[in-house]
């Protein structure tokens, strides 16, 4: 298998505290991989370094054999990886369609053309990218009036824009609706069957993990301490004590109570 | 030696002011994220109520109690304004904060001369400190002695107040998170109101305390606001300490400026603030942190479309209009005209960096002058004929944005807009003070245009063609990718730049953009007026185009222009009134808090309601 | 002692409550059940008035606050911890009590800062740290302190094991079961169904803002496929 994504000793401190501590893993083409744990565990720390929002105490993140460490959002989105967030950031100001056409005219580097009307660059190819995700009926309508699960949908559809080997997803599912978060990840799980792109994200609802990561990493105070099969990691006692429960921690309590 | 230590104390003397008035800005500023425009009025009217008290009350013990009187009065005038004015808009972008204490400026300017009339008030002397010390064999008024005992007595007040009360714990847990304060059972608008009549009374005390050095009169408020923001930057804003040291800074150097280099006493200030914020971009003892809005609280833009074949023919239409006004028309109605043409240039070029940009500029005058200067010296020095030196109008400007703008786009927000405001004072007090090269205060004369353009008709029609292309190209670009990725950078700059785009580069490239147009403003109007003055250059000027923007609608495309071309049209009939300033600050104030969508921004809204236009936001 | 009813909010265009109802009696703790995003933030900021309920009413000892400013709800005896923690980190551990203080209430128990520092040892060895290097936990206990320096009759936690480590997790349920020993009304909102279950008298479940059950533990042990459908265990 190749890897697309290797992540070798990665660190951040802030002042004293460890937020994330000697982190290593892979992710190999075609795999849909989740990074889970307690809140404040590290795994938003992890993949703002990951993107280059935040830069590493230690550690090297490489992509496709390529040393990315500590780059800018920006160059490391040029190398092929595309991401969404957990709070969406997409474009109120303009169409949905636009949202997408703006992703598309950066990947073809027409930023500071001045000549073109933006609106009608690389129309269809957006279109298409809407079409994958189920907004193509929603292209010209404001993306300040859609609905906050239509949100998460487009900003998958930016995220495709650069034809990314690699998706990072922030939380993906948070806010939505269960139904709704079945369907999106779904659709990222189609995507990554049809585009044999590799997806990495981090998610709280473990029914949507369990049913649809090919394989789960669990970080707990910024040190991972299980990497390995859905079957593998629900087995695992640690993971079980810190984070999944399993009604024995709190046998001396009950007996109070 | 001697000589020396004589300007260190005066320079420690003048700090004192200048220290009252920075540290209650400050202050405000820390908690409230409100940057008082309006300080330098306070501080002026302090002055003014000093002088008045000080005639009724005698002697020492009347002259320093008038000098607390007068803090009291403004702080209480402060509450008034901030019940009134600022409690409405508090939750609003800061653009219309500002421009509400703007708003404040214009009343209090008309106040005051209501009051006190136009004529210049002599600040009495402190009784019992009238004469002077000699100090290694120089001569060193008593009465500076005295401010430089007193400035430390306050700062300790200050600090200890803030660091050691309740009240000081609970102003600087507010200032990180008001809302928590709230819940947490402190009623906050009460800890605001009290927040701005302390840093209001501080400002009055400045006005008063330095009546003996240099009394009061109608221009300190906006004289000393410059120089606060100054000190407020370099301190680091919110920082009370912070302008303390900036004030003693700034007022030593300008002592030393005035003995050693008079011609530059006014750059050397600003090129302090550049060389700190080089190094320091939140100022000496200031902290990180992330500016706030650019007007995109509340109701989001709504997308944009080139105009239709409606829109089209109604501006041909117009245009066809304006061509014909020469036929009808006086001679009059051309030269207004020419002006209306010019500033709706002007605040063209503002409203593409403002609203598609969101970076709220508080020194745009300096390229709109800064072109007009720059065809000006071509003229005069080198005897440039006008199309060179009007072509160079907008190089020159877009070149000095370009400059400028690589300082000031590494900030956002509130400290973006300070430091375009410092450098647009850079731009001024060198057009003020470099007699030789500029002129000063006597400006740059007979700058007419070549022969061919000479008629009053010929030349309306060159600004009507320059003016409105500049227009259209700015409406273009707004349009194209590099319009559409400020808005970007705008909206989420998270995203922008998480989809590989240079959002500060995309900014940097508006700033010029916006720079240059407006500097081709700069270029017709100096060949309509033939000269220029340092006034083209001041904060006043940055500010009406700030206020025609607003007036016109923020989150609009045309709102530049609208309230361009009606505030041009009414300020000709305003101005005959005597208290024309007086209704236009309350104009604003009431547009701030009643109509924030503007002129063209409430049009579409109604409209919207009443069926003619529909979007997808009326519900 | 509170009295929630027919409440809607809304958060931007999400409805997020939906005609909730419950009440909460003097003395007792209830839970709040719920995934996340199922309401349960916003049912806490909707009592405390840090959003504004669209409509319906919240009672509290009789009067409908619905619509008050937040520190009025506060001063009239409820004390809220948010979920974010929200300490002020300019400020040390002992100024961030002090921002708490509210005079003492005869109906409610009385808090002194020796009284909470015996409670939370390790914020009485910090006392004069700023807030900015504690970890999760002991920032909780600070938020929790700190709104304990008002003298609360009811006390709102939203969320107060997550993301803490399990050994905390346990002092903190001790440290619920003594308040309620005290005599102070508690409401808590959960995702951990053991932590809850510990602490609390009585759970309600929301799902999507509407209440889907509103019982005791033990009946709610009796009935898994409620627990399965709207918690995830």
């Amino acid at each position: 298998m190749t890897v697309v994504l290797k992540v070798e000793n990665l660190s951040k401190h802030f002042g004293g505290l460890r937020a994330v501590n000697g982190v290593t893993f892979d992710v190999a083409r075609g795999e849909l991989k989740a990074l889970i744990g307690p809140n404040g565990a590290g795994k938003s720390t992890c993949f703002n370094m990951l993107m280059g929002q935040l830069k590493p105490s230690a550690g090297r993140v490489s992509l496709n054999g390529e040393d990315i460490t500590g780059k800018p959002p920006r160059d490391i989105w040029r190398r092929g990886v595309g991401r969404t967030f957990q709070i969406t950031g997409t474009y109120q100001s303009m169409t949905v369609a636009e949202n997408v056409q703006m992703a598309l005219i950066s990947h073809h580097r027409k930023i500071f053309a001045i000549r073109p009307f933006a609106h009608k660059l690389y129309r269809d190819e957006a279109l298409a990218l809407l079409e994958i995700v189920g907004m193509a009926d929603q292209a010209d309508r404001a993306c300040a009036i859609l609905a906050y699960g239509d949100l998460k949908r487009l900003e998958l559809a930016i995220a495709l824009a650069n034809n990314p080997t690699l998706l990072l997803m922030d939380e993906p599912t948070a806010g939505m609706a269960p139904k709704e978060r079945e369907r999106l990840m779904q659709l990222t799980a189609d995507i990554v069957r049809d585009r044999n792109i590799s997806v990495l994200f981090t998610e709280h609802d473990m029914d949507v993990v369990f049913a649809h990561a090919h394989h789960i990493m669990v970080l707990n105070r910024g040190e991972l301490i299980a990497d390995g099969t859905a079957a593998e990691v629900r087995n695992n006692a640690q993971v079980q004590e810190v984070y999944l429960g399993g009604g024995t921690l709190y046998a001396k309590e009950d007996a109070h109570a | 030696m001697g000589l020396f230590a004589a300007q260190l104390i005066t320079g420690l003397a003048n700090a004192a002011a200048l220290f009252l008035v920075a540290s209650g800005l400050s202050l405000i500023f820390g908690v409230t994220r409100i940057v008082n425009f309006a300080h330098g009025s306070l501080y002026m009217l302090g002055a003014y109520f000093g002088v008045t008290l000080m005639q009724m009350l005698p002697g020492g013990f009347g002259f320093w109690g008038s000098v607390l009187l007068s803090g009291l009065i403004v702080g209480l005038i402060g509450v008034v304004i901030e019940i009134c004015v600022l409690r409405p808009v508090y939750r609003a972008p800061e653009l219309f904060q500002l421009v509400a204490t703007f708003g404040v400026i214009l009343v209090i300017q008309d106040l005051t001369l209501m009051i006190w009339g136009a004529d210049d008030q002599i600040g009495p002397r402190a009784p019992g400190l009238k004469s002077v010390v000699r100090i290694l064999g120089e001569p060193i008024p008593q009465y500076d002695l005295a401010l430089i005992a007193i400035t430390p007595f306050i700062l300790l007040a200050l600090w200890w107040l803030i660091t050691k009360t309740r009240i000081g714990i609970l102003v600087r847990a507010a200032t990180q998170d008001r809302t928590m304060v709230g819940a947490l059972g402190v009623n906050q608008s009460w800890l605001f109101t009290g927040v701005f009549f302390l840093g209001s009374a501080l400002a009055g005390l400045g006005g008063a305390i330095q009546l003996p050095k240099g009394g009061a009169d109608l221009l300190m408020d906006l004289n000393i606001i410059s120089a606060v923001f100054v000190v407020v930057v370099i301190g680091g804003m919110g920082s009370i300490p912070g302008a303390f040291v900036a004030s003693v800074l700034i007022s030593v150097l300008n002592v030393f400026g005035v003995a050693y280099l008079p011609q530059s006493t006014l750059v050397l200030m600003y090129v302090v603030m550049a060389v700190v914020l080089l190094i320091r971009p939140y100022g000496l003892l200031g902290r990180e942190e992330k500016g706030g809005e650019h007007g995109q609280v509340g109701e989001p833009d709504r997308p944009i479309r080139p105009a239709g074949l409606v829109g089209r023919s109604l501006v041909a239409a117009l245009m066809v209009a304006l061509a014909l006004i020469p036929v009808f028309g006086s001679n009059f109605t051309q030269v207004l005209l020419t002006d209306i043409i010019i500033f709706c240039l002007f605040a063209a070029s503002l409203q593409f960096m403002l609203s598609t940009g969101g970076l709220v500029s508080f020194g745009h005058a300096a390229y709109f002058g800064g072109g007009a200067y720059a065809a000006a010296l071509l003229v005069t020095h080198a005897g440039t004929p006008m199309e060179l030196a009007f072509l160079f109008a907008p190089f020159a400007a877009g070149l000095l944005a370009i400059i400028f703008g690589w300082f000031c786009i590494r900030l956002s927000g509130v400290y973006f807009a300070m430091l375009t405001l410092a450098f647009s004072q850079l731009v001024w007090s060198a057009a003020f003070q470099w007699y030789d090269v500029t002129g000063g205060d006597d400006g740059l004369v007979n700058i007419w245009p070549s022969e061919w353009l000479s008629g009053t008709t010929t030349y309306y029609y060159f600004t009507l063609i320059v003016g409105v292309g500049g227009i259209i190209l700015l409406r273009h670009l707004t349009h194209t990718p590099l319009g559409y990725a400020l808005r970007a950078g705008r909206d989420s700059d998270r995203q922008a730049e998480a989809t590989g785009i240079n959002v500060k580069l995309v900014q940097w490239t508006g700033f010029a953009v916006a720079g240059a147009l407006a500097g081709l403003a700069g270029g017709l109007f100096v060949f309509s007026k033939g000269s220029i003055f340092p006034n083209e250059l001041e904060i006043a000027k940055s500010f009406d185009a700030l206020i025609v923007v607003f007036l016109g609608g923020v989150k609009t495309l045309s709102g530049g222009v609208v309230g361009a071309a009606f505030m041009d049209g009414v300020r000709d009939w305003l101005t005959r009134l005597e208290y024309w300033r007086l209704i236009l600050g309350l104009l604003i104030i009431a547009v701030v808090i009643i109509a924030p969508n503007g002129i063209v921004g409430s049009l579409r809204k109604g409209a919207e309601r009443l069926g003619f236009y529909r979007g997808e936001f009326s519900e | 002692m509170l009295e929630v009813s027919g409440l809607n909010s809304f958060y931007g265009k999400a409805h997020i409550l939906n005609d909730l109802s419950f009440t909460v009696g003097r003395g007792e703790v209830v839970a709040l059940l719920g995934r996340n995003g199922a309401g349960k933030t916003t049912t806490m900021k909707s009592i405390m008035q840090l959003v504004h309920p669209k409509s319906g009413a919240v009672t509290f000892e009789g009067k409908d606050i619905a619509g008050y400013s937040a520190h009025r709800v506060a001063r009239m005896g409820i004390g809220y911890v948010p979920e974010e923690r929200r300490i002020f980190t300019d400020l040390t551990i002992l100024e961030n009590l002090e921002v708490g203080r509210q005079k003492p209430r005869e109906d409610a128990p009385v808090w002194t800062v020796d009284a909470l520092f015996e409670i939370f040892p390790n914020l009485s060895e910090r006392r004069n740290n700023r807030g900015k290097a504690m970890s999760g936990g002991e920032q909780q206990m600070l938020t929790i302190a700190r709104t304990l320096m008002g003298n609360p009759k009811l006390l709102l936690l939203d969320e107060p094991s997550e993301g803490i480590a399990p050994v905390i997790v346990e002092q903190m349920a001790k440290t619920i079961l003594r308040f309620k020993r005290e005599g102070l009304t508690v409401v808590i909102s959960e995702q951990n169904l053991h932590f809850a279950g510990i602490v609390a008298d009585r759970a309600i479940i929301i799902e999507s803002g509407v209440k889907k059950f509103d019982g005791s533990f033990s009946e709610l042990e009796k009935s898994p496929e409620i627990r399965d459908a709207y918690l995830s265990v």
